[in-house]
């Protein structure tokens, strides 16, 4: 009982903490998702791309924010953003600037996500067949109606389970941007087991939200994924 | 580059890139070993097991690796007087043993799924063949299902790997002195981005070795499938 009254709201329990604490981890994941995909929309054309040096600049991308822990990924833009950003401000004024560690999170998260995307969106394309752009084509269809038309609503339902993945990884992912001091669900948890000596039952409590956010989202996606197959029912 | 900084910095990260490996290395195989009595329980006749063989690996697949770190690490200072009573306390209090056990547990979880996967992806008719042939419910299994098995689940087992390494670097959290761990402390003190950097190339080295020695793993063990070109 006493145990379940620290999870209160109010000023005795931790429960807004957390709440206040998950709302940012959503924001952040929410916030990254919209950057990922865009992103790795122009990293997978330039993966397609008829110029060699844009292939292999974009073939380079995915390989290193694929192959790094996400855990530097976030110290190396944060600190490496921060000093980048200082340099710039300095050409002009001696102000001094601080790099929200939001946006840290929030790009160090996206450009992780941007690769694995990229390689989901490549496949997606190869998996569109040739054919679908002749017949278009046959149809006297222009370029941009093919593309939204004919190409687009393939390309959703073929990227769509990489990309359902991609963002349970990336709510996961979110945890990390903790040790860049962002009040998100993680760190709150960790000031509240700080005041309350409670370690195991904050802790867990927390895995508990994180695993209701995968399952909510699991919902999300499954009704996403029915409507993008609507098409596609026999 | 700076050369004194790499002398003074750099023996300390390659010794954490040994930690590194020595931890991925460890939870890979131990979680290798769980996994397999894991992918049976999902399967299991009995309602109970798969009860609370889907409710492990659901848990571990989607919740954070840190969290999962520290509800070990620390949440078992919680229970430090009965842990201190079975005689337990030396292993949670070491934080290499918390993350050995947490990854473990967590890979575990991974690769039950992909063998389970893997498992069901053999067609029925093999089982079929194997019985009308007179084999064993157990001989079928070890000789005829789980090689195929493997050679399906290679691919992903090399990918989980990677993300075992990858995943590893959140040991740095909790006071392991891993590649991450070296570094941090090595920026710490000297406040040069470049550190960041040189782990950036270890751990892409670590990575890119691993992925080619895994795809020459693969074509070895698929080579008796080379002529007709099948893939699994």
């Amino acid at each position: 009982m006493e145990t379940l009254a620290l999870f209160s709201f109010g000023p005795e329990g931790w429960g807004d903490e957390l709440a206040g604490g998950t709302w940012l981890t959503v924001r952040l994941a929410a916030a990254t998702l919209p950057f990922g995909l865009a992103l790795g929309l122009l990293v997978a054309f330039a993966r397609r791309s008829k110029w060699k040096a844009l292939r292999i600049s974009s073939n380079t991308f995915t390989t290193v924010f694929r192959g790094l822990p996400e855990l530097l990924t976030i110290f190396i833009v944060y600190y490496g953003g921060q000093l980048l950003l200082q340099k710039l401000i300095s050409t002009v004024s001696d102000a001094q600037v601080t790099l929200s560690s939001f946006v840290a999170g929030m790009v160090a998260l996206g450009l992780v996500f941007s690769a694995y995307a990229s390689e989901v969106f490549v496949g997606a394309f190869k998996n569109i067949p040739q054919g679908h752009y002749d017949a278009a084509y046959a149809l006297g269809m222009r370029r941009i109606p093919t593309l939204y038309l004919v190409v687009l609503p393939q390309f959703v339902r073929l990227a769509l389970p990489g990309v359902a993945n991609l963002w349970l990884i990336l709510l996961k992912d979110t945890a990390l941007v903790s040790v860049i001091a962002l009040s998100d669900l993680m760190r709150q948890t960790y000031v509240a087991v700080g005041a309350t000596k409670q370690p195991f039952a904050f802790y867990l409590a927390a895995c508990l939200i994180y695993l209701t956010m995968s399952i909510v989202s699991s919902f999300g996606i499954t009704a996403i994924e029915r409507w993008s197959e609507r098409g596609d029912r026999h | 580059m700076n050369l004194e900084l790499l002398a003074r910095y750099g023996p300390r990260m390659l010794e954490g890139l040994l930690v590194t490996i020595e931890l991925v290395a460890i939870s890979v195989t131990i979680g290798a070993v769980l996994a397999l009595p894991i992918a049976f329980a999902r399967m299991s006749r009995h309602r109970w097991l798969r009860a609370v063989s889907f409710a492990y690996v659901y848990f571990f697949r989607g919740t954070p690796l840190l969290a999962q770190t520290y509800l070990v690490y620390y949440g078992s200072g919680q229970f430090r007087p009965f842990f201190n009573s079975i005689g337990m306390w030396w292993f949670f209090r070491e934080a290499f043993l918390c993350c050995l056990l947490t990854f473990t547990l967590n890979t575990a979880a991974y690769q039950a799924e992909i063998l389970r996967g893997a498992i069901r992806a053999i067609a029925q008719g093999q089982r079929e063949a194997a019985m009308s042939l007179g084999l064993k419910p157990h001989q079928t299994f070890l000789k005829v299902i789980l090689p195929q098995a493997l050679i399906i689940a290679l691919r992903p087992l090399g990918n989980e790997i990677i993300l075992m390494i990858k995943g590893s670097a959140v040991a740095a959290i909790v006071t392991v002195f891993d590649l991450m761990g070296a570094t941090r402390l090595a920026f710490a003190r000297s406040f040069d981005i470049s550190v960041y950097l040189w782990a950036a190339v270890l751990y892409l080295i670590l990575v890119e070795s691993l992925r080619r020695l895994w795809n020459r793993l693969e074509q070895r063990m698929t080579r008796h499938m080379a002529i007709t070109g099948v893939r699994a």
